[in-house]
């Protein structure tokens, strides 16, 4: 089982991330449960979703102690460091990294840099680099792009390679 | 097939398939998803949708349409399904089959939009006035919603009473992969004989709820209460899970269930011996299986909910029906916060009991 806190600013495509774990996790035959924060919260506002993976069925959608953080803000880093499982992994955009925390492995991702210039996909960037520790296989998070964004076709391709960027980066051991 | 579908919109696509196509509402957070999705979605069906000017509106209008003899469903929230209550009650008393959703938030009053179990009460005691109940289903999971509000139009058929789907905002808005029953065939069904829809070969039927004479309204209260009687014996469900060698059981309905299921979890790996005890009816309550529960292990039992002590005094209820005393205690959070599994984990660990829940 994997558990998933994903969290930042409103507008961050913070829900859409998970949203995509969870579709590529069903899609992939496993269990799964998205949990969203919810309220009178908008763009600029904060925002963090759960998302659970499971062979068997998913007991609770409400996690205590995740085994991935990704956090695109201070404030959600703050916020969720705290309650990250023993040898869970948390992720940050590189732009906000301040050093390590010894208790975890603390990824920086350099999600400016890989977008290539598509500001929105840094989610997407970030959804590629996480790939690795949630077992689920770039073609189903290809697959869970394609649909989030099956309304809007003009934005597939250029999400496409933000989430191959991510994957890459990933790839090269996370540029250590 | 499953797709991903958000709480909200399973249950508006399971009564979509169990032939509701009569939806009348008033927005409210945080079950805003079943009316936007019966908006569209009704006149893809050939249904009826009508945003109506107030929750009031909306509920008469289900009385009129369900009257009519159509499947016909209301949803709304906590504050909303307050203002539902006087129509609630003319339905029962009327015999009027309809579905009522009520995602619960936070209360009283306006109290927040976050989830909570506060309106457990009010769904299974009663709410409106007079002696009257609904069948009250409690889904904890998005297939489970979808599943129950299903069934809950051919049991609100079957009894000629309103079923309620209580939920809860957090139930409403999370996303899980589900599978919605096929379509029924509703022109299989049993015509409605009662229904007010139309001359009938001049045969006049009338749907009311006034009776004017103390004998016959004394009758007709017999009629329904064993009616409820009939629910009792017929329509419990529940889910036992690890509760066979437990001495702890925990008691949660809805989303606090797969909370404490999880609870329930890390508890075991570290051998202490509990279990999680899930009624699926709040109404009928499963008081006899948890009474079974009591004559066998469990000597503790932990009422866990998002309200300040409802839920228990129906665990109290059934545990009277033992033969033994096991102690009875709750551990709750409200306002609109939620425990997590370790949360409750830890209060098992603590052993209290019979504290107030406030800090």
């Amino acid at each position: 089982m994997k558990s998933i806190i994903v969290s930042g600013f409103g507008g961050q495509g913070v829900l859409s991330l998970g949203l995509m774990l969870s579709y590529a996790a069903m899609k992939e035959g496993l269990n799964t449960s998205f949990l969203p924060s919810y309220g009178p919260e908008m763009r600029g506002g904060t925002a963090n979703c759960s998302v659970v993976i499971s062979d068997s069925e998913v007991a609770s959608p409400v996690i205590s102690r995740p085994d991935i953080l990704i956090a695109f803000n201070r404030p959600s880093l703050a916020r969720f460091l705290p309650d990250v499982a023993d040898g869970g992994a948390v992720f940050i955009d590189a732009c906000m990294r301040d050093g390590d925390n010894g208790a975890y492995k603390m990824i920086a991702v350099p999600a400016d840099e890989l977008c290539a210039g598509n500001r929105k996909g840094k989610n997407i960037v970030m959804l590629g680099a996480v790939l690795p520790y949630t077992g689920l296989p770039l073609w189903r998070a290809e697959e869970a792009v394609r649909e989030v964004f099956k309304d809007k076709p003009e934005y597939i391709d250029a999400n496409i390679a933000c989430l191959y960027a991510g994957n890459e980066f990933a790839g090269r051991g996370y540029g250590s | 097939m499953k797709r991903l579908f958000k709480g909200n919109e399973a249950v508006a696509e399971a009564a979509i398939a169990a032939g509701c196509r009569c939806f009348f509402g008033y927005p409210i957070t945080p079950q805003n998803e079943i009316p936007e999705y019966m908006s569209w979605r009704m006149s893809e069906v050939g249904g009826h949708f009508v945003q109506a000017e107030s929750e009031v509106s909306a509920i008469n209008m289900v009385y009129g349409a369900a009257g009519a003899g159509a499947r016909a469903m209301t949803s709304s929230s906590s504050p909303g399904i307050s203002l539902k209550q006087e129509g609630i009650s003319y339905i029962a008393g009327a015999e009027v089959p309809c579905v009522i959703v009520n995602m619960m938030r936070a209360g009283p009053g306006l109290g927040g939009i976050q989830p909570a179990q506060s309106d457990y009460f009010q769904a299974t005691k009663g709410g409106g006035h007079g002696d009257y109940r609904m069948l009250v289903y409690a889904p904890s999971s998005v297939q489970e919603a979808a599943d129950l509000t299903y069934k809950a139009f051919f049991r609100a058929d079957y009894y000629r009473n309103p079923v309620m789907i209580l939920g809860d905002g957090m139930l409403g808005q999370m996303v899980e992969p589900a599978e919605i029953p096929p379509a029924a065939d509703v022109s299989a069904l049993p015509q409605k004989k009662w229904a007010a829809c139309g001359n009938n070969g001049g045969v006049q039927r009338v749907i009311n709820s006034i009776f004017m004479a103390p004998d016959t309204l004394e009758e007709h209260n017999a009629a329904l209460t064993r009616k409820y009687e009939e629910m009792a014996r017929s329509d419990v469900m529940s889910e036992s899970y690890m509760t066979d060698d437990a001495e702890v059981v925990l008691v949660a309905y809805g989303i606090v269930a797969r909370i404490c299921k999880a609870a329930v979890d890390i508890l075991r790996a570290e051998g202490v011996k509990a279990g999680l005890f899930r009624p699926i009816t709040l109404f009928p309550f499963p008081y006899r299986e948890i009474a079974t529960l009591a004559d066998g292990a469990a000597e503790r039992f932990i009422s866990v909910e998002l309200s300040c002590g409802q839920m228990i005094e129906d665990v109290k209820l059934a545990l009277y029906e033992s033969g033994k005393r096991p102690q009875c205690g709750i551990y709750a959070r409200t306002g609109g916060n939620v425990m997590r599994p370790e949360d409750v984990a830890e209060h098992v660990r603590s052993g209290r009991i019979n504290k107030s829940w406030i800090k």
